[in-house]
């Protein structure tokens, strides 16, 4: 699967070789299929890990992603800045939901009572607190 | 940018594609898809908004998105995936027809696309049509899934006639007291329901005849909800009772959140997905008339990178709404 950068008459022109192409995209349709077979197994009750779900399904979509940008959107091929144009995006999107997690962690268990059971809740609000004896 | 020194003698003459404004055609093909990798960009922006508030209500409330899961077929949206993928490659396949000048193949994976798409909202409207009847909406339109309706084919249509609460069925203040609600038993609530959807209600006590609940205006020969009122546990399941059953009854507060987050990605995502076909089209119509060539085919790569972009966010859709737990 090395990219073919045979020389055209027109230097921007680069075609992928048919090999990559259907290559990518049979691993694209094995991916699919493994990360719908892999979500009926539990690793919560397997071998206790059960944040392997998620970061096994998202780690398949990277992959999957990888390829469909690199291969499909020819990025490998293609002007640099163009990827870094998407590393941008990237970046920001995840600035985006990072810094936003870390700010509804600490917010929301405050705003309304026994509303995020997921978090441990504050062990008491301030306004709450008995009066010192 | 990569200017090659060997396309500047070219001359707009003999180039009807390159416009005016500039020098060579490397450069008008450069210019357009940096524009269009700063469109993608912001596109990703758009989604990205979408992917936080789905990432800060899945990290509150975990309960809801694996309450909701049991509602997705994750099979169906498996198969979207497979369409999507294979659409995505009889594209890049396209570019690289016309690049090579084979119109007939460009035309005719052109419209293989154009099917993938189209196969792609068939199913999606599968599973629309399916969440519509079965109330699985946003906001006020969510209807309690606690009797277990969306799970049984068939069903849907004949729900929601005194068994699944809605909004003015609620329990009044009274009736969420236990005391109060031990002797508010309802009249048999499986009466008239099919059978398995009656065997996921709990057991009841009946009521005599001509019993009311509530007050005021809001008197009612129905009893307030089909699993006890608010405040309330459900009885212990009986012994047949299957696991689905019992999740089903377990419902979390606010699940009609995961179907606006649901409704909002996927049906921007399937704007998208329309828009694409749309555009596919007039590249085909395009390529019909022979306007594409291997010295300039930029309009099929722009439009097969906004196709792949379509199909790159539906990888990262569908394991988070379909593929949880």
């Amino acid at each position: 699967m090395t990219p073919d950068h045979a020389s055209h008459a027109d230097a921007h022109v680069h075609v992928v070789p048919m090999k990559v192409l259907v290559g990518v995209w049979l691993a694209l349709v094995l991916l699919t299929v493994v990360t719908v077979a892999a979500s009926w197994v539990d690793f919560g009750h397997l071998i206790g890990e059960p944040w392997l779900n998620l970061a096994g399904a998202l780690g398949i979509a990277v992959i999957k992603g990888s390829l469909v940008v690199l291969y499909f959107m020819h990025l490998r091929y293609e002007n640099p800045f163009h990827g870094f144009v998407l590393m941008i995006a990237l970046a920001f999107v995840a600035l985006l939901i990072g810094i936003t997690l870390l700010d509804a962690e600490t917010v929301q268990p405050n705003l309304i009572p026994d509303y995020a059971p997921a978090l441990e809740a504050p062990a008491a609000p301030p306004g709450d607190a008995p009066p010192a004896p | 940018m990569s200017h090659g020194a060997g396309a500047a003698d070219l001359h707009h003459e003999e180039r009807p594609e390159l416009q005016h404004h500039f020098e060579t055609p490397e450069q008008q093909f450069e210019s357009g898809k940096f524009g269009m990798w700063v469109f993608l960009a912001t596109e990703i922006l758009l989604f990205g908004g979408l992917f936080c508030a789905y990432a800060v209500y899945r990290a509150l409330h975990p309960e809801v998105f694996v309450y909701a899961s049991l509602f997705l077929d994750r099979v169906l949206g498996g198969i979207n995936t497979l369409v999507l993928i294979c659409s995505s490659f009889t594209m890049a396949w396209g570019v690289r027809a016309a690049q090579l000048g084979q119109r007939r193949l460009l035309i005719v994976l052109l419209g293989l696309t154009i099917l993938g798409g189209l196969g792609f909202m068939g199913i999606k409207y599968v599973e629309y049509e399916h969440k519509w009847k079965a109330g699985l909406l946003w906001g006020t339109h969510y209807r309690s899934q606690a009797d277990g309706h969306a799970l049984h084919h068939g069903d849907a249509g004949t729900e929601g006639h005194g068994v699944a609460p809605d909004g003015h069925a609620e329990p009044d203040g009274h009736a969420s007291e236990p005391g109060a609600a031990a002797e508010q038993a309802a009249p048999d609530p499986r009466a008239g329901l099919p059978p398995a959807a009656a065997a996921a209600l709990p057991p009841t006590v009946p009521v005599p005849e001509g019993r009311t609940f509530g007050d005021g205006e809001n008197a009612s020969l129905i009893p307030p909800a089909a699993v006890g009122p608010v405040g309330v546990r459900p009885p212990e399941p009986a012994e047949d009772d299957d696991d689905l059953a019992r999740r089903l009854r377990n419902e979390p507060r606010n699940v009609h959140l995961f179907f606006g987050i649901y409704f909002t990605m996927t049906g921007l995502h399937a704007l998208h997905v329309i828009v694409g076909m749309i555009l596919i089209g007039y590249v085909m119509a395009r390529a019909i008339r022979g306007d594409f060539g291997p010295r300039y085919f930029t309009p099929v790569d722009i439009v097969g990178l906004y196709w792949h972009l379509v199909d790159l966010i539906w990888i990262f859709l569908f394991p988070l709404l379909y593929l949880i737990e």
